[in-house]
């Protein structure tokens, strides 16, 4: 036995390195949070959260941001979700292998990489001035939508792709057509895969700045209609960092995100677990 | 009585390989016909093409004509879906839908364009009665299928195709993945059902078919060896290669 290091010793020390990978992950992850909740938490109070913003931000309250994320975001999935789903249910159960479906795939790798501020640019470019829609929640929106799309495209294809084809076979046996098949199989079996692909374009939705600098406007005013500006976290956020509006203020816009997409993700995934379990039996 | 399939010289081919060769068989009416053989040898690909189901896979071709109650399923006249919804399956390894109990068996009724409450929900007792499952699940048809055992899934898979009112039934080895006991239940399941509709049972169990079966088919390479009743067949083989197989020498 002339090894360096014997099996048992080397089990031991691989197994203490993906153990420390593990906690070092988890440690980053509460080191950010934690850094953010800490200097942002003592300003946030009822006040902050519901009230209006006075003098830029430096005082007051961050409502009318509140309401600008979730109206962009609400917009950009309203779009996103059904050409992202519907593109892959087309991936996944029509195309086959041919040119059309190599070129999809190649176009939301791409759009998946690109720059924020290149899509940024373009929605100033299309959405703004092109189409007129102006500095508004529309704009922002569909700019975030071209973001969030592939995202949703390339989770939603691998969930249905993962939808056992026993399950398409015993309904096609019965006589079910294909799209009945998809709609009332297929798809139900997905969900909880979609809903992932959905929540990941969401995040991507809701902490993006580069992309709404240019098309979303700075309104201090909550947006009403749809083509009103407005001014989402993120982007305030950067405003009060940059300009120096009020640091503290800043922390507290931050933390506000990270809750809001904290508490997204944990209501859905419960939801999403409690479909499932009904579902499977388990 | 007329037939109620008639295969003659069926040919099929996954691109180039030619998999059933010159298949000849007339299944009887309310009857159970085993077909038997070792791995490989067509059984399955033979009863995928009675329901169409081979079409899905891309490069199936086929020769010669298959005839339900008869007329050709293979004309192009004829809905697939009223094919399927005549000619039932059972698969392999059971495979209920991740829906509850209920909707399992609700789900062809609705394809169909069933839509009333109370008859889907009649239909959906007598077929889990006719399944002999009725009992063990009358009282959690909300659940979720995924939590029955295997052998409850497969006489769930049954109770979902009796549901569309099937004249044929065909079953792919449906107890090769069950315990004997579920095994057992299947069996007398299949005995029960034999009554009204006409069954088509693979199985890799020589033991199965003597005990399910009045006809049976032998398959060998993708062809049909021998076939008429299962007892002559099993008692007084004509064929030098079913005898060697019946009796264990290779298969």
């Amino acid at each position: 036995m002339n090894r360096i290091i014997s099996p048992k010793n080397s089990q031991k020390i691989m197994e203490t390195i993906f153990w420390a990978s593990g906690i070092f992950t988890v440690f980053l992850l509460i080191l950010v949070i934690g850094y953010i909740l800490v200097n942002g938490l003592p300003v946030i109070n009822l006040n902050f959260i519901f009230g209006q913003p006075i003098d830029n931000g430096a005082a007051g309250g961050i409502l009318p941001f509140i309401i600008s994320t979730i109206y962009v975001t609400f917009v950009a999935l309203v779009v996103a979700t059904p050409l992202g789903v519907g593109g892959a249910v087309y991936l996944a159960e029509y195309a086959g292998e041919n040119a059309l479906v190599k070129a999809i795939r190649f176009g939301s790798e791409i759009l998946a990489s690109i720059p924020s501020i290149v899509f940024g640019l373009f929605g100033f470019a299309f959405f703004v001035v092109y189409l007129d829609f102006g500095f508004s929640v529309l704009s922002g929106g569909l700019t975030l939508a071209l973001m969030a799309m592939p995202t949703i495209l390339r989770t939603a294809e691998v969930a249905i792709e993962s939808v056992p084809k026993s399950y398409s076979e015993g309904s096609m046996a019965l006589g079910a057509s294909k799209w009945q098949t998809i709609s009332q199989v297929i798809l139900p079996a997905a969900v909880p895969g979609i809903i992932t692909g959905v929540i990941l374009g969401m995040a991507r939705a809701v902490e993006e700045t580069a992309a709404i600098l240019y098309t979303v406007g700075a309104a201090i005013q909550a947006p009403v209609s749809i083509f009103d500006p407005g001014q989402p976290l993120p982007l305030h956020l950067y405003t009060l960092a940059t300009e120096g509006i009020s640091m503290p203020f800043a922390y507290g816009t931050a933390a506000v995100l990270v809750i809001l997409i904290l508490v997204i993700t944990i209501v859905t995934n419960t939801l999403v677990d409690r479909y499932t379990k009904k579902m499977m039996g388990r | 009585m007329p037939y109620r399939l008639e295969v003659e010289n069926l040919n099929v081919y996954f691109g180039e390989s030619h998999i059933l060769k010159d298949i000849n068989i007339n299944i009887n009416n309310n009857m159970v016909t085993s077909l038997i053989g070792p791995s490989g040898c067509g059984k399955s690909t033979f009863i995928r093409t009675l329901n169409r189901m081979n079409d899905t896979i891309p490069t199936f071709k086929k020769d010669g004509t298959v005839l339900l109650d008869g007329k050709d399923i293979y004309d192009p006249n004829v809905d697939v879906v009223d094919l399927r919804k005549k000619v039932g399956m059972v698969f392999q390894k059971p495979n209920p839908f991740p829906k509850s109990i209920f909707d399992n068996v609700a789900y062809g009724l609705g394809i169909h364009g069933v839509n009333d409450k109370d008859i889907i929900s009649k239909k959906v007792e007598e077929s889990l009665k006719a399944a002999a499952l009725w009992d063990e699940v009358k009282d959690k048809l909300e659940m979720s299928a995924m939590g029955l055992s295997g052998g409850q899934q497969q006489r769930l898979c049954i109770a979902r195709t009796i549901a569309v009112e099937p004249e044929v039934i065909l079953m792919d080895e449906p107890c090769s993945a069950l315990d004997p006991i579920s095994t057992t239940k299947i069996e007398d399941l299949i005995h029960k059902l034999k009554n009204d509709y006409t069954i088509i049972i693979v199985t890799h169990n020589m033991q199965q078919a003597t005990r399910v079966s009045k006809c049976t088919a032998f398959f060998l390479h993708g062809e049909i060896v021998e076939s008429g009743l299962t007892d002559k067949l099993f008692m007084e083989p004509v064929d030098k290669r079913t005898e060697d197989y019946i009796t264990g020498r290779f298969g």
